[in-house]
């Protein structure tokens, strides 16, 4: 876990560039379809699926809706990912039953909010709760929280849930991403 | 509200799927699911029982994984209402081979038929107009059934919302299987594609 990714020469640090090394590992387990809930967290690792010609994206209303179209897709033939922050979670619950129930392949990459030098206090129920209601519902996190675990996580977590057919949430720590700007 | 003719909902989509083909169909959770079983089981039907609000975006999902295919989400009004927002993530994905079939006894048939949003009003194909869907039609009668039936299998130049106005009646129960796992590896193995 502690492996450091070097940055070659001139490139921007892994502590920057961290989306486009999370991006390679959906990739390289095939997944070549995505939903969202924009987050600013994932405003790099979005621009890059949207920049990919091969790569189909829908962009949702809420999250649950990105539980249904990824178990659409698996009965397709196709591996999905589904990006949101921390709380949409909470927006999922009951559709994860979809997943949970019919052993559908999940994964879900969520940027924490609520947990680290937070300015708003509205995220807090989410940002802590996610988990313990991921859980409640039968669904695993996975945190991760330097960028070095994260690339490395979320490859392992591809591996559960499209070879294991687990469903399987990333939560990005909220310091990994920084606190927002305001 | 007016007293419109009303179709019976299981010769509505026993006639739908009358020689359905290589249609794949998912059906919602309640009586569309039973409606779907009744007008004969197969391989290519997922039923859901429960995660209401999700038919029409497994559809979507589907669709996309399957562009080749012609998809039918079979849902009932108080699902679709559930899940307006996903009409709006389908009309911006716009899939060409996607049909949403709303069975629409203007109820929530499951629970004590109260009358839903539908019986107090609001047109679900209208919405889906709005929203940029390719072609939006409702039914009340077998005649315009059969058109509906045709133009299930015409290519089109997005997804599609048809409202089939029906009875608001609780026929006899055919119940398929409730195990997810079974029907997910039997769909996909219709595909052709791996089990895990």
């Amino acid at each position: 876990m502690n492996k450091r990714i070097e940055a070659p020469p001139g490139a921007e640090p892994i502590s920057v560039a961290w989306p486009d090394e999370v991006y390679r590992a959906p990739k390289a387990a095939h997944v070549a379809h995505m939903a969202y809930v924009p987050d600013a967290g994932h405003a790099r690792l979005i621009q890059r699926f949207h920049a990919d010609r091969a790569a189909t994206v829908n962009v949702l209303t809420t999250e649950e809706e990105g539980i249904a179209i990824a178990a659409g897709a698996w009965l397709g033939g196709q591996r999905s990912v589904l990006l949101m922050q921390s709380s949409g979670v909470g927006n999922c619950i009951n559709m994860l039953s979809l997943a949970t129930v019919g052993r559908f392949p999940l994964l879900m990459l969520v940027t924490m909010r609520g947990e680290w030098a937070e300015f708003n206090p509205w995220q807090v129920p989410m940002g802590t709760g996610a988990a313990a209601a991921l859980a409640a519902v039968g669904v695993r996190s996975l945190r991760a929280e330097t960028p070095e675990e994260l690339v490395e996580t979320v490859a392992a977590a591809a591996a559960l849930a499209y070879e294991a057919d687990q469903q399987i949430a990333v939560l990005i720590a909220q310091r990994l991403i920084g606190a927002k700007k305001w | 509200m007016t007293e419109a003719q009303q179709l019976d909902r299981r010769a509505a989509v026993t006639a739908l799927l009358k020689d359905r083909g290589d249609l794949l169909v998912v059906a919602g959770l309640g009586s569309p699911a039973y409606d779907l079983h009744a007008a004969g089981d197969n391989d290519a039907n997922f039923y859901l029982w429960g995660a209401m609000g999700s038919a029409a975006l497994i559809g979507l999902g589907l669709a996309q994984a399957q562009p080749q295919r012609k998809v039918l989400a079979l849902t009932g009004d108080g699902e679709q209402l559930m899940g307006l927002g996903g009409l709006a993530t389908i009309a911006v994905a716009q899939p060409k081979n996607l049909v949403i079939a709303v069975i629409d006894n203007g109820h929530f048939g499951e629970t004590g038929m109260q009358p839903s949003h539908t019986g107090r009003g609001i047109d679900l194909a209208a919405v889906a107009k709005t929203l940029g869907f390719a072609d939006t039609r409702t039914v009340h009668d077998l005649g315009g059934l059969a058109a509906l039936r045709a133009a299930l299998h015409a290519p089109a130049a997005g997804p599609r919302l048809f409202v089939m106005k029906v009875a608001a009646e609780i026929p006899p129960r055919s119940l398929p299987p409730r195990d997810a796992v079974l029907l997910k590896n039997r769909f996909r193995a219709r595909l052709g594609l791996a089990v895990n």
